[in-house]
């Protein structure tokens, strides 16, 4: 790569570092999950594939469905409903099974969302086609802007203010209010806090909410993106996966940075050796998981 | 004499029939089996459109061939050579299947081809594209019907080098069938002297093309060609248009269904060229054809499943003509014709199993042109198959007699 | 001979009768049955009897199939069969040993993320290589002589030769699992500080128990592919690895006969699902969510339990 110039160099980690937004989005997510339902959510791809879809139905087809052809869903609306019946939907799969599961191995629950994956993605499958849907961003975010040494679309700017701007409230959410404070306590002794008269069980599955909701609101800022089909969660799941074991399982911050840093480390294989942006992944999580055993940012209980 | 001429040409019409003639249909019926992707990324493609596609070529037939029925089935490979190979031989061994017709990926077709020679069955390919089935694992019983990565390379890229767009950059999925279309693309590159800047192979699936696109603007290539397929392809255009990609500098996807640029929408494709081997608003046949199809799927064809209904129908009129099913002389009889219907035109069966014939360069229409849905191409030329597809390749051992 | 054996023998004779009524039991069926029961019993060996989750078994699988078929395509007249397997089977083995040395160091979820990470490189090296076919895989792979005699080619004669693999495996895999080494795999499933604290030195039995694990997913890996004459990308993919949990699951974790029995399923499956159309993902999914809510103990493990208690 010592022969591209620097515009290119410096072009290339911003787009690295675009893609590190909804790693991170994703992630954090994920983490949050694991953290305090100590399930690994292997449905997180099809909540962020559905959120687009939902975003996607509610511009051309909501309308039509209700017999109000005006009717219309909008960007910016869907960026608040879109994630809020994700993490409906998300509530009630918590409530019905997840909770049956919560004193098993692992496994159990990585089989179990695997499966809800499965059956999600086969339902959108059958209802829409593979072939997918285009979506435009909002009027406003159309085209792009020179940024100096490169051309960057407006909307990829807006998602990487939005995107960071969402993970740093969660952060800040989660280790400087009360209400973390509270989540914190839970994951490490529930009986203790059910005894402050805190309802536990709700205080999981709202967590389960919430974490499935940034999954959510990172597939409606991804639907203008990507082409919305039904497996385009399912092959990002990898790589958010990997994310999150290396920033360490359960650690939010982590999940922040890590993701970024994938972002980055993916961006930069993509002009060295492209072939191999999807491994390189891999090979750095296996790397940090015998250097450092419980990941980057997480502490060996 | 007269007597001695007859009897001559009986004994050389058995010869061309071989010991089949006696057999006539085996097991009293005729069954195509449709082996495709039914549940995964090529589905809408080929899918359940191209088991239509073959029903309507039993239909068209009257259901019957030398007064036995003809039944199809279908199944899903989901794109796994292991349950492709696993589905033929069950249809083979127990289901009296005689043809298979179809395979997207070419792996799987790569894995029934073997079996089906080894048990003199035919196979048909349609979405199965790549020039490797015409190599050194060629096959007399294996027809590859519809296209391959040459004849889609060549139509787009000769007519694109016409305009005197001379440097390439490509944008390849990193499997075999990415590397067919890029080989290929850029072997009629260099013939034409063009030249090819600069690659860059993506894993299959990508999800974010935007790396590769930059690269490919900063190199200044005239032609930004795209050596992927499906989602890749859509994403990698719907990206390139976010980057303001344009003026000077063209996008053109090498291989692109109706059912892509259908989901891409003709804002963001608009202007491209792209070959392929029928568009269903070519002429009067092809539109006649084409609303049967409308009327049972709600979608027009693409040109892997009208591929299908052309495979499907001359299999049963040369096992008419052979008066057998034996994949021989079917083969052999396929051969002697000249295919011409609804979808194929001028089409010639060679030896190693390509069907050479025309094949349309089409253009996006700008979304003001388009006066309904599915009316998407401007028809540029008609490709001859001579001029598009490659010459037999000395490695597939059928091309030495 | 235990009441498992005697069922086993039982087993084997029906199966020896198969060829004979192919309309009954169509024999290919019947020896992809074999092999991904074969590869499920390696992978038991490991979850069920060690308690370690890994995502890895694909490679093994995967490996070994085309390390056999490519030596098989180019030396098929010079060595036999069995030569060709070894060198399936002694790849996987090898395989295993480096990622299972580099992942019993982790515990728990980390252990199969590793398995997982490392898995996925052995993808992409399959992708990569010239002599693995890339994504088109191996294809016409020949069957070969039998130590150079016995030609394997026709279908009654691999028939044959599955079963007698298949056997093979299985009573290793019951052997190691009634020997003292299994029960000392059992003590670390159970409680692994007890076992160190009883003296053992678990990691090196982890590792022990991760190779042969391996080794046996790799006998079964070279078997497929001399069966089906063709290995491809899928066999080494995720996808194959997640399913090997599924069959292991469906049929009874810990169970002897509990992976045959889900192989025999989920091939029985997907056979039947192909023509099914794009309904076939749903229904695998809703198979895993009904199995993880209700019979967790799979179907073996629930009739021992059923039976236990009357």
């Amino acid at each position: 790569m010592f022969d591209i110039p620097l515009p290119a160099v410096l072009a290339q980690v911003t787009i690295g570092l675009i893609n590190g937004c909804f790693y991170a989005m994703l992630s954090m997510g994920l983490a949050i999950i694991f953290g305090l339902l100590n399930i690994i959510n292997f449905t997180h791809g099809a909540q962020f594939m559905m959120a687009a879809f939902i975003t996607w139905i509610g511009l051309n087809q909501l309308g039509p469905w209700l017999g109000f052809p005006e009717l219309q869903l909008g960007f910016w609306a869907s960026l608040v409903v879109a994630p809020l019946i994700v993490a409906a939907v998300g509530m009630g799969l918590e409530r019905l099974l997840l909770r049956r599961l919560a004193h098993l191995d692992h496994l159990y629950g990585l089989l179990l969302t695997f499966g809800v994956a499965l059956v999600t993605e086969g339902a959108f499958r059958h209802g829409f086609g593979v072939s997918g849907q285009g979506y435009d961003p909002p009027e406003m975010l159309q085209g792009p802007i020179d940024i100096g040494f490169m051309m960057l679309p407006r909307y990829r700017l807006f998602v990487v203010v939005a995107s960071l701007a969402i993970c740093l409230a969660t952060i800040w959410l989660f280790e400087r209010t009360r209400l973390g404070a509270y989540l914190r306590a839970g994951t490490e002794n529930p009986r203790l806090l059910q005894a402050f008269g805190i309802n536990v069980p709700v205080m999981i599955t709202l967590a389960y909410g919430f974490g499935v909701g940034l999954a959510g609101l990172a597939g409606v800022l991804a639907a203008p993106i990507m082409q919305i089909t039904p497996l385009m969660g399912g092959n990002l799941l990898n790589i958010i996966f990997a994310v999150v074991v290396i920033g360490g399982l359960g650690s939010i911050s982590g999940a922040m940075v890590t993701g970024l840093g994938l972002g980055l480390i993916e961006g930069i294989t993509k002009v060295v050796y492209p072939e191999a942006s999807t491994v390189v992944v891999f090979v750095i999580m296996a790397l940090a998981l015998l250097l450092r055993p419980a990941g980057l940012f997480g502490r060996e209980t | 004499m007269k007597l001695d001429i007859l009897g001559a040409a009986a004994i050389a019409a058995m010869a061309v029939a071989g010991t089949a003639q006696a057999q006539g249909i085996s097991d009293d019926v005729v069954k195509v089996g449709v082996l495709t992707d039914l549940s995964g990324i090529y589905s809408d493609l080929a899918g359940q459109g191209s088991v239509v596609a073959a029903q309507l070529a039993a239909e068209e037939m009257g259901g019957k061939v030398l007064g036995k029925p003809v039944v199809v089935v279908s199944a899903d490979h989901q794109n796994k050579p292991d349950i492709a190979a696993n589905l033929a031989r069950g249809w083979f061994d127990q289901q009296q299947v005689d043809m298979i017709a179809d395979f997207p990926t070419s792996s799987t077709a790569l894995a029934v081809m073997e079996i089906a020679r080894q048990k003199n069955r035919v196979t048909m390919l349609s979405s199965g594209v790549a020039t490797a089935v015409l190599a050194e694992k060629c096959s007399a019983t294996n027809a590859q019907w519809t296209v391959n990565t040459y004849a889609l390379a060549a139509g787009t890229a000769k007519a694109l080098l016409k305009d005197g767009k001379k440097s390439w950059y490509f944008i390849t999925a990193d499997y075999t069938f990415g590397h067919s279309l890029e080989k290929d693309a850029s072997q009629i590159i260099a013939e034409n002297g063009g030249e090819v800047k600069g690659v860059s192979r993506h894993p299959f699936p990508g999800t974010d093309f935007s790396s590769f696109i930059l690269k490919a603007q900063g190199s200044g290539a005239d032609v930004i060609a795209l050596a992927n397929a499906g989602a890749d392809t859509v994403n990698a255009i719907k990206q390139a248009s976010e980057y303001g990609v344009g003026g000077k500098q063209t996008v053109a996807p090498l291989l692109a269904y109706i059912s892509d640029v259908k989901s891409m929408g003709l804002a963001k494709a608009q202007g491209m060229y792209l070959t392929e081997a029928f568009y269903w608003d070519y002429d009067d046949r092809s539109r006649a054809w084409s609303a049967k199809f409308f009327e049972k799927t709600k979608k027009m064809p693409t040109a892997a499943q009208a591929g299908v209904y052309s495979a499907t129908l001359s299999y049963l009129k040369a096992i008419e003509a052979a008066g057998t099913d034996e994949a021989g002389a079917v083969m052999a009889r396929l051969r002697q014709m000249t295919i011409d219907d609804a979808v194929i035109r001028n089409g010639r069966l060679r030896a190693d199993g390509a069907l050479v014939h025309d094949m349309l360069l089409l253009q996006v229409k700008k979304p003001a042109e388009s006066k309904r849905d599915w009316d998407f191409y401007n028809v540029r030329a008609v490709l001859s198959g001579a001029e598009v597809y490659p010459a037999p390749n000395p490695a597939c051992p059928l091309n030495k007699s | 001979m235990s009441s498992t054996l005697r069922l086993f023998w039982l087993f084997v004779a029906a199966a020896i009768l198969v060829p004979f009524f192919p309309q009954i039991v169509y024999p290919i069926f019947m020896m992809k049955v074999l092999c991904y029961g074969l590869f499920a019993c390696a992978f038991n060996l490991l979850l069920g009897y060690t308690g370690l989750v890994s995502f890895a078994h694909a490679a093994f699988l995967g490996s070994a199939g085309y390390v056999t078929g490519a030596l098989m395509i180019r030396h098929a007249d010079r060595i036999g069969t069995e030569v060709a397997i070894l060198a399936g089977v002694a790849t996987a083995a090898a395989i295993g040993a480096v990622i299972g040395g580099l992942a019993i160091r982790r515990k728990g979820i980390y252990f199969a993320m590793i398995t997982l990470a490392l898995s996925q490189i052995v993808y992409f090296l399959a992708v990569q290589f010239r002599w693995t076919g890339g994504e088109d895989g191996l294809q016409g792979i020949p069957r070969g002589r039998l130590f150079g005699l016995v030609d394997l080619t026709s279908d009654n004669a691999i028939y044959g030769f599955t079963l007698v693999v298949f056997v093979a495996g299985f009573l290793l895999v019951h052997r190691i699992i009634h020997s003292p080494f299994g029960q000392i795999l059992r003590a670390i499933r159970d409680n692994e500080p007890r076992a160190i604290s009883l003296g053992y030195d678990t990691d090196r039995f982890k590792l022990l128990a991760f190779v042969l694990s391996a080794a046996v997913a790799g006998l079964a890996g070279a078997l497929k592919a001399l069966v089906f004459q063709l290995v491809s990308l899928n066999d080494v993919s995720l996808h194959t690895s997640t399913e090997v949990v599924l069959m292991t699951l469906l049929g009874g974790l810990g169970t002897i006969w509990g992976p045959l029995v889900g192989a025999a399923l989920v091939v029985g499956l997907q056979n039947y699902l192909a023509t099914l159309g794009d309904m076939v993902t749903i229904v695998i999914g809703l198979i895993f969510i009904v199995c993880v809510s209700f019979f967790r103990l799979g179907l073996v493990g629930e009739f021992l339990r059923l039976r236990k208690s009357a």
